[in-house]
């Protein structure tokens, strides 16, 4: 199977080519199909190659396939290579295989859209990406799958883009992602700089033998990781991520809560080498992880639409792998990042499911009772709720108790954050749980937002707010929600399954239960936790109470309606939106105008400056003519002066 | 040259005239010949000619041109031939002169497609735009093959002279006329700068051919002669001016604005090629000796350049203007590697002009396009949902757009690679850093064009700017472009060859 | 006279051609400017010819010469063509495109 690698990322492609030749013929929902079994094919060769990995020795598990030289000459070498070894080949699983189920659900949820074959083309295309992101054996490879799969997801956003809102949020997404792809393009060039090569294994055995100086390297990790803050909605740079829901829900799904968002993640897993000798930008970035983790489930805690508390979910989420990552626990990243991939993917996915069952109705003030005719979009729904907020035995218990332990290790402040954030996470998803499919059925109810009690959330959001999916809201009191078709349905009962089972790739009781972390040792090395027996168990402990007082909270205030919604959702909660709005200022006023006054500045200081000169040159007689400047006179000036200065310089030169 | 030639004649008995080896001179002579003959076919078939004839036979002789190079470029590349430096040392045949010929060339066959285009749209008379593009490229030829600075001298302003007239083509635009007048005003005042420059080295080294130039100066170093050094600082603006370097740049966004949209792309490559050509034969070849005194003001032009380039295109709302200073900045770059005064450096600047010659035929080309009638459309809102009007037409604008801000996989990323490598292995931190500080200001700036065609609606819902046509020749023009920013910027090596391969050598073998 | 003196007078000429370009605002007056740059550096030439004892810097003005009667041709055409369309303008006035 080693020798098929390439065909990972050359099934999607080829989907992608044959959808834009014959898409719109194939039309809907046979184009749905084709790009499927594209992605579908590609995660069988990838179990393949995983196949054949598990049955070499922990050393040997490193496939190279340079498929052809790119750029040969000179001192900058890099080529077109694929590097399949276990970190790869884990995210290649769970892209291809969650890809695929999203894949199959989207034909479901993107009937009878007129854009059906070119959503498909998109995603093909996006999948492709992401693969060459991860296979990809060097930097520039998996820039060039970083920058595929933003543009990709820009145009997802915007799909349908005669909203203005989603136009808008793509664009947003847009500009906010250039500020990281800044980072990463100077990051590359400093790594070429200090290790003279850009290829991962090159990398890997400069900083094993300690070429890279700690200044280099602290440099190299922070510029890598201001990159994953664009792409994976950190602390500043996240306020893309809750807009970027204007696009089709499995577009959220796939893109902005399972695959590209962590692309930051495994970029810095990757660069683990580097990293080990950064310093303090280690510190910064779990800093960094852990307020954005706080402080997105704060905000989600006010959010009424259905998506925008997943979305602000995930932001808390990615938070908690940054966490991990800059805690040196690289494993636990990887492990949320799996078992975060299942159950978000579940989630939005059920969010779909409802948001489609109920006439396109995004706000959850309108829903309710809805279990009862949605059983199995329900039932799964609260699989992943629990997953997620970390109630055992469910797949999030397990490894978000991973990075929680190695926050401990590290330092108790970022525990104390981590464990505020879990019991914010329980709490808003049993909001969302209990709101959405228990209590009265409101959109019975004539005025149901507007008698409801959530008010003065609408200030916050009311601008973010029409994140919807651009269909026309019909929802009627006399509505009848219905169940999706099976194949929406089924995606969610296989998710379902791994949300509930994900936890067992890492299970802490034994050695020989720990499964991913002896898989990705060759990769990233031994890490010693720290933390020990009973220190463990009572962590757990702690943080299951936690869960659970968060999910006991929800019901009282939700379920039980003991305490009114408005003591909770606090307007102070909606701090995390101040940056989001600030940015708006700053790009519209001090930003915009900053490069206003540079222009001034050469205008009138240049030029008049040069003006200056003209008066000097012209006091013979043309002191009464230099108010009529014209251009074609004021360009010559210009040319004069620099002439003159040239000369000047050639004779301060001479003399010295 | 002159001096040799007279002095030998001194005696008077009769005038000894240098032999000129006819086949070592093809591709110069094709394109003249073509040109002139072209001119007087025109003039005697008036109107009855089609009009896509002129642009067909332009690129044919362009072609042929290009051929006649092959040949050449093998026999000079031979090491027991070697380069040649005709008429009597004027004219250098090296395998850098045809690199650069053939770059000219390439520019005027696609050019003159995309004008047949714009004529057609225009009403305008056919055949004198393409003539005047061969004669630039015969002059822009002379200079990169230009072993005497007269020679030199009058490469340029053939070149200049052709895109003066091209540039005030559209007799029915004064945008036009006025931005041919000023180049014109401009141009020549630049010059007569580089002339006098010519005249103060000539007084100095007693010589004007580059090659005496450079033996007399590696003799002795005449740091303190005022003559040279003022020669060369003239010399070096008039340079500075042809490739529109800050601060003598100001005549560039008025005059690329005002042009017709296919001559701005001409300008834009070939000029520009053939400007930093000259500059890098004189510079780099002629005054390498006194490297240390014009290096620091060719990177003070350069970094000039970038900063004002990258900021200046940012603030515009019209796209020509935004090109315009945009290839102000590309300029910035070139100078990263003529600074670097290496064979690298020259290396990496050939390479990076010729990337740039596809990028900006290229996207002038759809500049050509959205114009539309009267090539007015220029600003940001003529852009505005191209994405979904014409969207091939809209992914070929941003692919130029992105490879200009330097994306990889395209050729853009490979030529900023080069002339920053070169900068940095010529111990030229700061230009390096300040090169790619800048090139992502310039990003925003792709980026705000790429953002309009596809984010942006336009405010009215019917499209009262009607269907957008794509004729055939800018079909080409932009199909050519396309292949050679995508295939170059993955399999860059052919092309990365030739130009590490094509150095300026001065020699003085006569070659017949 | 000494060939030094013409030299000066080169440079004298060359700065009041320079100076009358960036002074004068009608586009004919600013190209005569042009044209007396150009045959400054004529001057120049001959001048430096006669110091150097060589005869080629005088050869050299013939090509200038020549390249100046062409710079005459096409500059007077394009000027032309301007005043045809809007007549008595000065360089001030061609200001349409700025920024």
């Amino acid at each position: 199977m080693s020798a098929l690698v390439w065909l990972i990322p050359a099934l999607p492609l080829a989907g992608f080519v044959a959808l834009v030749v014959g898409g719109r013929r194939l039309g809907d929902p046979w184009a749905g199909w084709l790009a499927t079994a594209a992605v579908g094919g590609s995660f069988l060769v990838v179990l393949g190659v995983f196949a054949d990995l598990v049955g070499r020795g922990a050393e040997a598990r490193s496939i190279h396939q340079e498929l052809f030289t790119w750029i040969p000459a000179g001192s900058f070498q890099a080529s077109m290579g694929l590097l399949a070894d276990p970190l790869s080949i884990t995210m290649c699983l769970f892209v291809t295989g969650v890809g695929s189920l999203i894949h199959l659900y989207a034909i479901g949820y993107m009937h009878g859209d007129e854009k059906f074959s070119k959503f498909f083309t998109y995603l093909n295309l996006f999948i492709f990406s992401m693969l060459m992101l991860v296979l990809g054996d060097n930097l520039l490879l998996t820039f060039l799958g970083w920058e595929g799969v933003g543009a990709c997801s820009y145009f997802l956003i915007s799909f349908w883009h005669t909203d203005p809102a989603n136009a808008s949020a793509g664009k947003k997404a847009f500009v906010t992602n250039r500020v990281g792809d800044w980072g990463f393009m100077v990051a590359t060039f400093l790594v070429w700089t200090s290790v003279g090569s850009i290829g991962y294994l090159d990398i890997a055995n400069a900083a094993h033998h300690g070429e890279i100086a700690a200044v280099t390297a602290t440099a190299i990790a922070v510029l890598f990781f201001v990159a994953a803050t664009g792409k994976s909605a950190q602390l500043p740079l996240f306020v893309w991520l809750p807009d970027a829901m204007a696009g089709p829900t499995p577009v959220s799904a796939l893109i902005h809560a399972a695959t590209m968002v962590t692309s930051g993640v495994y970029l810095l897993v990757r660069l683990n080498p580097i990293l080990h000798a950064a310093g303090w930008a280690n510190d910064l970035i779990a800093w960094v992880g852990v307020a954005t983790a706080l402080v997105a489930a704060t905000v989600a805690v006010t959010q009424n639409d259905i998506k925008k508390v997943l979305a602000y979910s995930t932001v808390s989420q990615l938070g908690y792998l940054f966490l991990a990552v800059g805690t040196g626990n690289y494993v636990a990243a990887i492990f949320h990042m799996v078992t975060h991939a299942f159950f978000k993917a579940l989630l939005f996915l059920g969010s779909g499911s409802v948001i489609l069952g109920m006439a396109h109705e995004q706000d959850m003030r309108r829903y309710g009772n809805l279990r009862k005719y949605m059983p199995i979009t329900a039932g799964t729904f609260i699989i992943g709720w629990l997953a997620i907020a970390g109630v055992p035995p469910f797949s999030g218990f397990w490894s978000k108790d991973e990075i929680l332990a190695g926050a401990y290790a590290h330092n108790k402040v970022m525990l104390a954050l981590g464990l505020i954030t879990a019991l914010l996470t329980a709490f808003y998803m049993s909001r969302q749980v209990f709101m959405t499919f228990f209590g009265p059925e409101r959109w019975r109810e004539a005025d149901a937002v507007a008698t409801g009690d959530g008010d003065h959330a609408d200030a916050h959001d009311s601008a973010h707010d029409s994140a919807h999916d651009d269909h026309a809201h019909h929802l009627t009191p006399d509505h009848t929600p219905s169940e999706s078709p099976w194949v929406m349905t089924l995606p969610l009962v296989v998710l379902g399954a791994l949300a509930i089972v994900g936890g067992a790739l890492n299970l802490p009781f034994t050695d020989s239960t720990k499964v991913l972390e002896h898989w990705l040792e060759p990769v990233v090395g031994v890490h010693e936790l720290g933390v020990e027996g009973a220190t463990l168990v009572a962590l757990a402990a702690i943080a299951v109470v936690l869960g659970l007082v968060g999910i006991g909270l929800a019901g009282a205030v939700y379920l039980a309606r003991r305490i009114p919604a408005s003591t909770v959702e606090r307007p102070e909660f909606g701090w995390g939106l101040w940056i989001d709005r600030g940015y708006a200022a700053f790009m519209g006023g001090p930003g915009r105008a900053l490069f206003d006054a540079i222009s001034r500045f050469d205008k009138a200081v240049i030029d008049g400056a040069v003006d200056g000169v003209a008066n000097a040159v012209g006091a013979a007689g043309a002191v009464l003519r230099r108010t009529q400047t014209g251009r074609v006179r004021n360009s010559a000036i210009g040319l004069a002066t620099g002439a003159v200065a040239v000369l000047v310089y050639f004779v301060v030169r001479m003399s010295f | 040259m002159f001096a040799t030639l007279l002095q030998a004649t001194g005696a008077g008995d009769k005038l000894v005239t240098p032999e000129v080896p006819w086949s070592h001179l093809a591709p110069q002579l094709i394109l003249v010949v073509g040109a002139t003959v072209g001119v007087i076919a025109a003039a005697a078939l008036r109107g009855r000619l089609r009009r896509s004839v002129g642009a067909v036979g332009a690129a044919v002789v362009a072609g042929a041109a290009i051929v006649s190079i092959i040949p050449l470029w093998h026999r000079v590349s031979n090491p027991a031939q070697g380069p040649i430096s005709a008429v009597n040392g004027a004219i250098g045949v090296d395998r850098f002169s045809l690199f650069v010929t053939a770059l000219l060339c390439a520019a005027v066959i696609l050019a003159s497609f995309t004008a047949e285009a714009y004529l057609q749209r225009e009403g305008l008379d056919g055949p004198e735009f393409s003539l005047l593009l061969l004669l630039a490229a015969a002059g822009g030829s002379v200079m990169a093959g230009a072993n005497d600075l007269i020679v030199m001298f009058i490469g340029i302003e053939v070149l200049s002279l052709a895109v003066y007239v091209l540039a005030a083509m559209h007799a029915r635009r004064i945008s036009s006329q006025e931005s041919g007048l000023k180049y014109f005003l401009l141009g020549g005042f630049a010059s007569a700068f580089l002339l006098y420059g010519i005249a103060l080295t000539y007084g100095a080294t007693g010589t004007t051919s580059l090659l005496r130039v450079q033996s007399f100066l590696a003799e002795r170093v005449l740091t303190d002669d005022g003559l040279l050094l003022g020669g060369l600082a003239l010399m070096l603006v008039g340079f500075a001016f042809k490739v529109g370097a800050v601060p003598f740049h100001m005549w560039t966004p008025d005059v690329y604005q005002g042009a017709p949209s296919p001559v701005t792309g001409f300008m834009a490559a070939a000029v520009k090629t053939a400007a930093f050509a000259g500059m890098l034969r004189v510079f780099v070849v002629g005054f390498a000796s006194y490297a240390d005194l014009w290096r620091p003001v060719v990177g003070a032009l350069a970094i000039a350049s970038l900063v004002v380039g990258a900021v200046m295109s940012v603030v515009q709302t019209n796209v020509k203007r935004m090109l315009a200073y945009s290839s102000i900045a590309h300029a910035g770059f070139v100078l990263l590697g003529v600074d670097a005064a290496s064979a690298e450096g020259t290396a990496a600047s050939l390479f990076y002009l010729a990337a740039y010659t596809a990028m900006a035929l290229g996207t002038f080309a759809v500049v050509t396009v959205v114009g539309g009638s009267g090539d007015g459309a220029h600003t940001l809102d003529a852009y505005r949902g191209l994405g979904r009007r014409r969207p091939g037409l809209a992914l070929a604008m941003s692919l130029f757009l992105l490879a200009q801000a330097g994306t990889p996989v395209t050729i853009g990323f490979l030529a900023k690679l080069g002339v920053i490598r070169a900068a940095i292995d010529a111990d030229q931190w700061a230009l390096a850093i300040v090169a790619m500080l800048t090139a992502v200001i310039s990003t925003f700036m792709y980026l705000r064009i790429v953002v309009a065609m596809y984010f942006a609606e336009s405010e009215s819902e019917s499209d009262d700017r009607g269907e957008l046509r794509i004729p055939w020749g800018v079909g080409v023009t932009i199909g050519v472009a396309v292949i050679a920013t995508l295939v170059l910027g993955v399999v860059p090596g052919p092309l990365e060859h030739l130009s590490d391969d094509a150095l300026p050598v001065l020699v003085a073998v006569d070659g017949r | 006279m000494s060939p030094n003196a013409y030299v000066l007078l080169g440079a004298v000429l060359f700065g009041i051609g320079a100076a009358g370009l960036l002074i004068r605002r009608s586009p004919l007056v600013m190209f005569m400017c042009i044209e007396l740059m150009l045959n400054a550096v004529n001057v120049t030439f001959v001048a430096f010819s006669k110091m150097l004892n060589d005869v080629g810097g005088q050869v050299v003005v013939f090509f200038v010469l020549v390249v100046a009667a062409a710079e005459v041709v096409v500059g007077l055409g394009i000027i032309v063509a301007v005043m045809r369309r809007r007549s008595g303008i000065s360089a001030d006035d061609l200001s349409l495109m700025k920024g």
